[in-house]
C-alpha cells in the first residue's frame, strides 16, 4: 500500500523573532519509517507539533487528508503519539489508563494491550508515579501498539533510558507493531542506534530540510573515504563535505562523487549517520 | 473492536474526572461526615458526663405520651426544628464542596499543561470540548450530588446516634426521629437545589476553567487577584457611580459571583443581599421553612441574576474551550 500520509507546502512557524519552521515540503509515505534528526532547536519538535495538530502554523499541512488544526480529534484515530517520556497522567493506575483508553479509542484492542503488559513486572494496581521511567514507557507502548492505528509519532521516545530498555522498545515496535500499513515518524538523538530500523531520513537544521532522502539513496550518494597523507590533497579537491583525522588518516565525507574513483583514492565506507550528521550540522551552534 | 458510542466516551471523559479527583470529590465530603458524627457523639457523651455528675437523670421518659398529647401543628414544629438542625449540621459539608470544586477549577485545566500529561490526553481522539464539558459535569453534577449524599450519611447518623442516646435512656424516640416521609422529603429537596446550585455556580466555574485554562503560570493568583483588584479599584474610584449605582453592587454581582458562587445555596444571600436574608423569616424555625420550600426556589429560577449569571458562566466556558485548543503546554 502507498499514499500519502503527511504531505506539507511551504510549512512555517515563528515563535515572536524565531523561526521555529522556516517554508517546509515534506512527503511521507505509507509503510516508512522516518527518523526527523536534528540539533536542539532546530524544529524537529513544532513539526511534530503540527502534524499531531497541536499547534498552530502557517502554509499547508494534510495528515492522512485531514487538516490537523481543525479537526485533531478526528486524526488521533489514525495517529498515535509518544512524547518524550513521562507525559502519562501519575495519578492515574495502569488498570485506569488501560480502561480509558479502551473507552474512548474505537480502534484499541483491550487484550493486545493487556498481553503485552503481561510481558512486563507491572501491576495492574498501580499508579503511574509508582512505576520507574522505563516502565512508563512499556505502559505508553503497550497502550499505543494496541491501537491499530496508520501513523505513529515518536519524539524522543527513549529519552532517559538505560540501553535495556532503549532496545526493547525498538524491538518491540518493529517485532510486534511495524508493518506495511503503518507509518512511524520517529525523532531522537540516539540516532545510532535506530540507524538499522530507518527507511527514510530527514535532516532538519534551523526549521529548514537540509537532506530529505530514503536510506538505499543515502548508501548510494554518501561515501566515507579513509585516505593516507600523500593522497590527502587530491581527495580536498574533490569538495569533501566533512574531513577528520585518525591514526594520522584523514577520513572525506563525500556527497555525489563517483564511487569508483573515490576507490581509488583509499578504503571506501558506507557512512554512518551519526557521522552525517555531524557532517551537515557543523557550526550548528557557533 | 469496540466501537465508542459519543455518550459512553463523554461517560469516560466524566469518569476520568472522578478517578483523578476521588479524593476530593468522594472522600472529602464523607470524611467530613464522619467528622461531624464524631463531634455529635463527643457531645452526647460530655452531655451524659455533666448529667451524670449533676445527679441529672431523665431515664424512663416516655416520648410518645408527649407526641400523643401533641396536635398535628406541633409535631409539624418539632419536625421543622429537627429539619434546622439536620440542615445546619450539613453545612461543613457545603463549605467543604466550595474548596474542593474552587481548586478543582483552579487546577483542573492547567496541571496537566504544567506536568505535560495533557500530551497524552490530547493523543486520543476526543475534542476539547469534550473533555471540558466533561469537566463542567464533574464540577456541576458529580461533585455535589456525592456531597448531597454525604450529606444523607451524615444525617442519618446523627439520627441513628440520637436514637441509640434515646434508647440507652430508656426512651423510644424512633416515631418523632425517623418519619420516613418527612427524611425522603427533606432529601428530595436537597436534591432539586442541586441544579439551581450549579446554575447559580456557572459564572464560578466558568472564570475558574477559564483562568485555569488561560494561565502560564499561577492560575490561583489569575483567578483570585483580578476580580479582587478590580473591585478595589472600583471602590476607590467609585467607578460604579457613573451608573448610579454602590460599589458595593460591583462586590457582590462580579466579585462574589465568580468567586464565591460556588458555596451551595450562596443565592439565598448573595441574590437577596445581606440584608434580605431577614426576608426568609423570623427566627430559625421559618427561615429553615422557608429555606426549604419549592417556591423559594421557584422564585430563585425566575430571578435573571441566576440566568444572566449562567449566560456569563457558559460564555467563560466557551472561553476556557478556546485557550483549551490553543494552549498545549504551560510555557508554550
Amino acid at each position: 500500500m502507498s499514499g500519502a500520509i503527511v504531505t506539507a507546502r511551504g510549512l512555517s512557524k515563528r515563535f515572536g523573532n524565531t523561526v521555529a519552521l522556516d517554508n517546509v515540503n515534506l512527503n511521507i509515505e505509507a509503510g516508512r519509517i522516518v527518523g526527523l534528526v536534528g540539533p536542539n532547536g532546530a524544529g524537529k519538535t513544532t513539526a511534530l507539533k503540527a502534524i499531531l495538530g497541536l499547534t498552530e502554523f502557517d502554509g499547508e499541512l494534510s495528515v492522512l487528508g485531514l487538516d490537523p488544526r481543525k479537526h485533531r480529534d478526528q486524526l488521533m484515530q489514525q495517529v498515535c503519539f509518544i512524547a518524550d517520556v513521562a507525559v502519562l497522567p501519575r495519578w492515574i493506575t495502569v488498570e485506569e489508563v488501560v480502561d480509558f483508553v479502551g473507552g474512548v479509542h474505537p480502534r484499541f484492542s483491550r487484550e493486545k494491550c493487556l498481553a503485552f503488559l503481561a510481558k512486563t513486572k507491572m501491576k495492574n494496581t498501580q499508579r503511574v508515579r509508582e512505576l520507574s521511567k522505563g516502565m512508563i514507557v512499556q505502559l505508553h507502548l503497550a497502550l499505543v501498539m494496541a491501537i491499530d492505528a496508520k501513523l505513529l509519532v515518536l519524539d524522543e521516545p527513549t529519552l532517559g533510558l538505560d540501553i535495556l530498555y532503549r532496545k526493547d522498545f525498538y524491538q518491540s515496535l518493529l517485532n510486534d507493531y511495524f508493518d506495511e500499513q503503518k507509518t512511524i515518524i520517529v525523532t531522537t538523538h540516539q540516532i545510532e542506534e535506530i540507524e538499522y530500523i530507518l527507511t527514510d531520513l530527514l535532516f532538519i537544521r534551523d526549521g529548514r530540510i537540509v537532506l530529505d532522502a530514503t536510506m538505499d539513496q543515502i548508501g548510494e550518494r554518501f561515501a566515507e573515504v579513509m585516505v593516507n597523507p600523500d593522497k590527502a590533497d587530491a581527495a580536498r579537491a574533490l569538495k569533501p563535505l566533512h574531513e577528520r583525522q585518525i591514526f594520522g588518516k584523514s577520513i572525506f565525507l563525500f556527497d555525489g562523487i563517483d564511487h569508483a574513483r573515490l576507490a581509488e583514492l583509499g578504503e571506501l565506507h558506507k557512512p554512518s549517520i551519526a557521522d552525517l550528521f555531524v557532517a551537515t550540522m557543523k557550526g550548528t551552534y557557533a | 473492536m469496540s466501537t465508542a458510542l459519543p455518550a459512553n466516551k463523554f461517560t469516560w471523559l466524566v469518569k476520568r474526572e472522578f478517578w483523578e479527583y476521588r479524593g476530593s470529590f468522594f472522600w472529602a465530603p464523607l470524611i467530613t461526615a464522619m467528622i461531624m458524627i464524631a463531634i455529635t457523639l463527643m457531645g452526647l457523651i460530655t452531655a451524659e458526663v455533666t448529667a451524670h455528675q449533676h445527679g441529672i437523670s431523665i431515664n424512663g421518659f416516655d416520648v410518645s405520651k408527649i407526641t400523643a398529647a401533641m396536635g398535628a401543628d406541633d409535631v409539624e414544629k418539632l419536625h421543622s426544628a429537627l429539619d434546622v438542625s439536620l440542615l445546619g449540621m450539613c453545612f461543613p459539608i457545603g463549605i467543604v464542596l466550595f474548596f474542593v470544586l474552587f481548586f478543582y477549577g483552579i487546577g483542573t485545566l492547567y496541571n496537566d499543561r504544567a506536568d505535560r500529561s495533557v500530551l497524552f490526553w490530547k493523543s486520543l481522539p476526543f475534542s476539547d470540548t469534550e473533555a471540558v464539558l466533561a469537566k463542567v459535569a464533574a464540577a456541576a453534577v458529580v461533585a455535589p450530588v456525592l456531597a448531597v449524599a454525604g450529606m444523607i450519611v451524615l444525617q442519618l447518623g446523627f439520627l441513628v446516634l440520637l436514637s441509640l442516646y434515646a434508647m440507652f435512656h430508656g426512651v423510644n424516640a424512633l416515631p418523632l426521629l425517623w418519619s420516613p416521609t418527612h427524611l425522603v422529603s427533606l432529601w428530595l429537596k436537597l436534591i432539586v437545589r442541586i441544579p439551581v446550585n450549579s446554575l447559580w455556580a456557572l459564572p464560578s466555574i466558568g472564570w475558574l476553567f477559564m483562568c485555569s485554562s488561560f494561565a502560564r503560570s499561577k492560575p490561583f493568583l489569575w483567578a483570585v487577584m483580578l476580580p479582587v483588584v478590580s473591585g478595589i479599584i472600583v471602590s476607590w474610584f467609585k467607578l460604579m457611580q457613573s451608573f448610579s449605582l454602590e460599589s458595593g453592587w460591583f462586590w457582590r454581582h462580579v466579585v462574589g459571583r465568580l468567586l464565591l458562587s460556588l458555596i451551595p445555596g450562596s443565592w439565598m444571600w448573595m441574590d437577596f443581599g445581606p440584608n434580605n436574608l431577614a426576608r426568609l423569616g423570623n427566627n430559625p424555625l421559618e427561615m429553615a421553612d422557608n429555606f426549604l420550600s419549592l417556591s423559594t426556589l421557584a422564585s430563585q429560577l425566575t430571578s435573571p441574576d441566576l440566568w444572566l449569571g449562567a449566560a456569563a458562566g457558559v460564555a467563560m466556558i466557551a472561553a476556557a474551550i478556546y485557550f483549551r485548543r490553543r494552549r498545549v503546554e504551560a510555557f508554550a
